[in-house]
């Protein structure tokens, strides 16, 4: 299986990243109210069956994708070739 | 007879940059400091540990991320758990942090911008084993050097740590956005502190300040108890 692991920072944490993107996105005139940075990490793993799939990817995030602190992730799996 | 000189051991990850400075601090302050390499799964025999500054593992994930599941780090959390004294400082901190041995986390600079100059600090406790040497309410200045200090816990963690008195330096100016100006935590029982300032870096007055001698001889002497003590 494929997986995306969508990682950002929970609501009301302050994000110094999103917030200077933020301002140049208005500088260079868009009409942007907020924005929030993140990260991305694609992973291909071993299981084949999507539950125990998301299990083990969801572990992966507890222990080291994330820090459940500050952080909340989405994981978003797919078959292999998808 | 002469006092006995503890044995303190300085963490080498791959990207540790400040090693060696702690290792010269802590040897000038007469202790007998010793290199232990990340990959080791076994600590010698042990008075103190020092997690040192620097950019573990390229800083890659998150500051200490990686760094905590290094085999020397499950020999450093068994020695924590035993009662062990472990300092870590800048990125040993977040270290720590990471591996859930301190409170909170360390998040990018609010300025965004990477942060080196001496920074004045208030010594809220002075009876830890890292700050005995200080006064209450003494203010030191130790240098930062950090992109990633601003300490964060959410309101219950942050207040649960004000009733158990575990916020033992603040910074007394404005630094890096950390939050309520924490500089430096403890562990609930105490023998495990991590702090962003480099006491390391300021242990001599040709280096601008001495203070942060302060704080590694309270490790030192605190260190030493524990081996006159047997423990």
């Amino acid at each position: 299986m494929k997986a995306t692991v969508l990682v950002r920072p929970k609501q009301g944490i302050l994000d110094p990243q999103g917030e200077a993107v933020e301002s140049s996105l208005r500088q260079l005139g868009f009409g942007v109210a907020r924005a929030r940075i993140g990260r991305v990490v694609d992973l291909e793993v071993e299981a084949t069956d999507p539950a125990a799939a998301r299990v083990e990817v969801e572990q992966m995030c507890e222990q080291l994708l994330a820090n459940p602190l500050i952080e909340s992730y989405e994981i978003v799996l797919r078959e292999n070739g998808a | 007879m002469s006092s006995p000189q503890p044995r303190i051991g300085v963490v080498q990850f791959p990207g540790s940059n400040d090693d060696r400075d702690a290792l010269w601090a802590l040897a000038a302050l007469d202790a007998d400091a010793v290199p232990i390499w990340h990959a080791q799964t076994e600590l010698p025999d042990l008075d103190a540990v020092v997690l040192p500054g620097g950019f573990s593992y390229g800083d890659y994930l998150r500051c200490g991320a990686i760094a905590r599941f290094s085999p020397a780090m499950s020999a450093v959390a068994g020695f924590a758990d035993d009662g062990g004294l472990v300092l870590g400082i800048c990125n040993g901190f977040q270290i720590l942090c990471e591996a859930g041995l301190l409170p909170g986390v360390l998040r990018p600079n609010e300025s965004l911008s990477f942060v080196c100059r001496d920074v004045r600090l208030r010594v809220d406790r002075a009876d830890t084993p890292f700050t005995c040497r200080c006064r209450p309410g003494e203010e030191l200045v130790i240098p930062v050097k950090h992109g990633e200090g601003c300490w964060f816990a959410d309101k219950d963690l942050y207040e649960e740590l004000l009733a158990r008195n575990q916020i033992v330096l603040r910074y007394a100016e404005s630094v890096n956005g950390s939050l309520h100006d924490v500089a430096g935590v403890v562990n609930e029982r105490g023998n495990v502190m991590g702090l962003m300032p480099h006491p390391e870096h300021a242990v001599d007055p040709l280096l601008g300040s001495a203070d942060g001698a302060l704080i590694l001889a309270s490790l030192v002497e605190s260190a030493r108890d524990r081996v006159l003590a047997g423990v």
